[in-house]
């Protein structure tokens, strides 16, 4: 290394991001191959292709929703509404079964009701300006408090076996259809967010909404379709945990705003907006399912994974912040 | 990224050596996993301590303690997958969830494991059979046995204090009290109240009962609600030892009445009795020493026999007595 290129690094804006996102992700990287590796070293029974199959369960409908949750994160929103629309979507497709809804249906009225809570959603922030941190804590409790008073104590069941196949099916061998769905899932919003301009409007937004509002773009539009897709998300996540569990509860999903948003963050994504990528998000749903997975073969209390997690949490959002601290000392 | 590859390839590789080896060494032990609805809680650390006791009887049994952190469905499922997937051979859970579990449990089932519910059952096509702690029968007449037993020479006016008119539990134990009541001529059962399972409601029900049979002798109360109401409304009224409040309730809640001798004693499900029976179930079906059909026979060790009707399922015990006597032990349990 000579000194011409030690002194060429920092003139670009763009080259200082990108150069942190990549170490960001290749550590994440790391971290999945030493969970993999432990994993591995510690159980005898974890490396088998039906059981790590088994174990994908363990995030492909929560990772879905993360996929959406991370473009409205990255503008600078948030939706802690999504397992209610989740409930609120089972329970409705519970409701069309008993009205004698065959499959097709069924997923209509999932897809239907997670658009519907999304738009709500979306209006209440972009239409009438309220934060949306307020609006989905808010619409948290509606969503789901519409499921109980429909439900109370009793359930849904009787799905017919064709939908089953939405949460217990396989495509091919040990690869389930949540997982191919997870997968084309993250494709696109990969694409959408990396490759699209809508993708660096999102960014735009994220970073500057005043400076994006002045520079043309329509700020509450594209916030709005965010929250669309999001809900959209949410009741595709409804159809296969419903599928997968073959009933429907009001508790269904209960607490997973908070794993969504965990993988989001721990994806790399600023909680503040303006920062992170899909990648990052797929491979923190990744960890998170492999540490779950692995901690469940040696029957390690689920407490120890709470703490794991909130561990893993303050360290990837403080980390950073500490880090920008000490080179402003130095400087 | 070629190094990110050949760790990946090294890591393979080791763990697939390390597999070999930890697969050869034979397990002599059988697996027994003890599922509840969350750690944590008094109810079933208590169990456990019951499967523990089986499993020293039994010898050659691993019991494997486990649940998720709260008391979701989803939690137990991600549990059983784990379970599933380290071959265990029996699975014993109370479930959160009657109809969620099954097509988890079904997979168990598929690959071999032995599955069972208890305490919370699990609808008939997730498990091969369901041991619940009591039957309404065995609850019924317990009731009444317990409010005669301490009944003065001659007998006296018993009442009862229900939750609601709607309750399908309290009901269905209601009658089953009348059907055995010509067992026990003493018992001269004046009426039933109900308080709807509210702490306050219950407490006037109560009061009004002791206000208008100047001569009741015991008030039954077969929810824990009531009877920790009617055991309070006896002492605030200064009834103590003439009105015996008995019925089912939780050892913690009713501690101090049975000090004060308020209640005589209560019944509800020992949870140390059925983890016991639980564990010794499930070892006798994994081992085949057993099959679970209806009519079938299964030995629960020193807890008994259960016998399964046609839904595949069957009745520990009747309810555990609490009194004077052990009260102290389990009320910090549940």
């Amino acid at each position: 290394m000579n000194d011409a290129t030690q002194r060429a690094v920092p003139d670009r804006l763009e080259g200082r991001w990108t150069s942190y996102l990549k170490s960001w992700e290749t550590l994440l990287v790391a971290v999945a191959v030493f969970v993999f590796v432990i994993n591995a070293l510690s159980s005898p029974y974890f490396l088998n292709a039906w059981n790590l199959s088994d174990a994908t369960f363990n995030f492909t409908e929560k990772a879905m929703i993360a996929m959406a949750m991370a473009l409205l994160i990255i503008s600078g929103e948030i939706d802690l509404s999504v397992a209610a629309i989740i409930a609120l979507a089972s329970t409705a497709m519970g409701v069309a079964l008993q009205y004698g809804a065959g499959t097709p249906e069924l997923v209509l009225v999932g897809l239907l009701v997670g658009l519907l809570c999304g738009a709500f959603n979306g209006w209440l922030v972009t239409g009438l300006g309220l934060p949306s941190i307020v609006v989905t804590i808010g619409t948290m409790s509606l969503f789901r408090g519409i499921a109980y008073i429909i439900l109370g104590d009793q359930a849904f069941t009787g799905y017919p076996p064709s939908f089953a196949w939405f949460g217990q099916g396989y495509v091919w061998w040990v690869i389930s259809f949540e997982l191919v769905l997870f997968a084309a899932i993250a494709l696109v919003f990969g694409i959408l967010l990396h490759w699209t301009s809508f993708g660096r409007t999102v960014y735009a937004i994220g970073n500057n909404p005043t400076g994006a509002l002045f520079s043309g773009v329509r700020v509450g539009r594209t916030k709005f379709i965010l929250f669309l897709m999001t809900g959209l998300m949410s009741g595709i996540a409804a159809i296969c945990l419903t599928a997968r569990l073959g009933s429907t509860r009001p508790s269904i999903a209960f607490g997973w705003e908070l794993e969504v948003v965990t993988m989001v963050v721990l994806g790399g994504v600023s909680i503040l907006g303006g920062s992170g990528g899909i990648p990052g998000v797929v491979l923190a749903a990744i960890i998170m399912g492999l540490v779950t997975f692995g901690f469940g073969l040696a029957n390690v209390p689920g407490i120890v994974m709470s703490i794991f997690v909130g561990l893993l949490l303050i360290t990837v959002i403080g980390a950073p912040m500490l880090w920008q601290r000490l080179r402003e000392r130095s400087a | 990224m070629s190094i990110v590859r050949k760790l990946l390839v090294t890591a393979a590789a080791t763990a697939a050596l390390t597999i070999g080896a930890a697969q050869a060494h034979a397990q002599d032990n059988v697996r027994i996993a003890l599922v509840v609805k969350a750690l944590g809680i008094g109810f079933f650390e208590a169990a456990n301590e019951g499967a523990q006791e089986a499993a020293e009887e039994l010898g050659n049994v691993e019991i494997i303690y486990t649940g998720p952190t709260d008391t979701t469905a989803e939690g137990q499922i991600e549990v059983i997958n784990s379970l599933i997937a380290q071959n265990v051979d029996a699975i014993a859970v109370s479930a959160n969830d009657t109809d969620a579990l099954v097509p988890t449990l079904k997979k168990a089932m598929d690959r071999g494991i032995t599955v069972i519910s208890w305490d919370s059952g699990v609808a008939p096509e997730g498990r091969e059979m369901n041991l619940n702690p009591s039957s309404n029968q065995l609850i019924g007449e317990m009731c009444v046995k317990m409010a005669a037993e301490h009944l003065p020479e001659g007998g006296g006016e018993v009442a009862i204090l229900s939750a609601s008119a709607t309750h399908t539990n309290q009901n269905n134990w209601i009658a089953e009290m009348k059907k055995v009541l010509p067992e026990y001529p003493e018992v001269n059962l004046v009426t039933t109240v109900y308080g709807d399972d509210l702490a306050d409601k219950s407490y006037r029900e109560a009061q009004g009962l002791i206000q208008s049979y100047p001569d009741l002798k015991a008030i039954i109360a077969p929810t824990s609600v009531g009877i920790v109401a009617a055991a309070q409304a006896v002492t605030d009224a200064g009834k103590v030892g003439e009105i015996n409040v008995t019925g089912l309730g939780l050892p913690s809640e009713m501690a101090g009445h049975v000090e004060s001798g308020a209640s005589k004693s209560f019944a509800i499900w020992n949870p140390i009795d059925l983890g016991y029976a639980a564990t010794m179930i499930a070892y006798n079906l994994a081992t085949d020493q057993a099959t679970a059909e209806p009519g079938a026979e299964i030995s629960m060790g020193r807890v008994g026999t259960v016998t399964l009707d046609e839904n595949r399922e069957g009745a520990m015990a009747e309810p555990f007595v609490y009194d004077a006597s052990n009260i102290d032990k389990f009320k910090d349990i549940f």
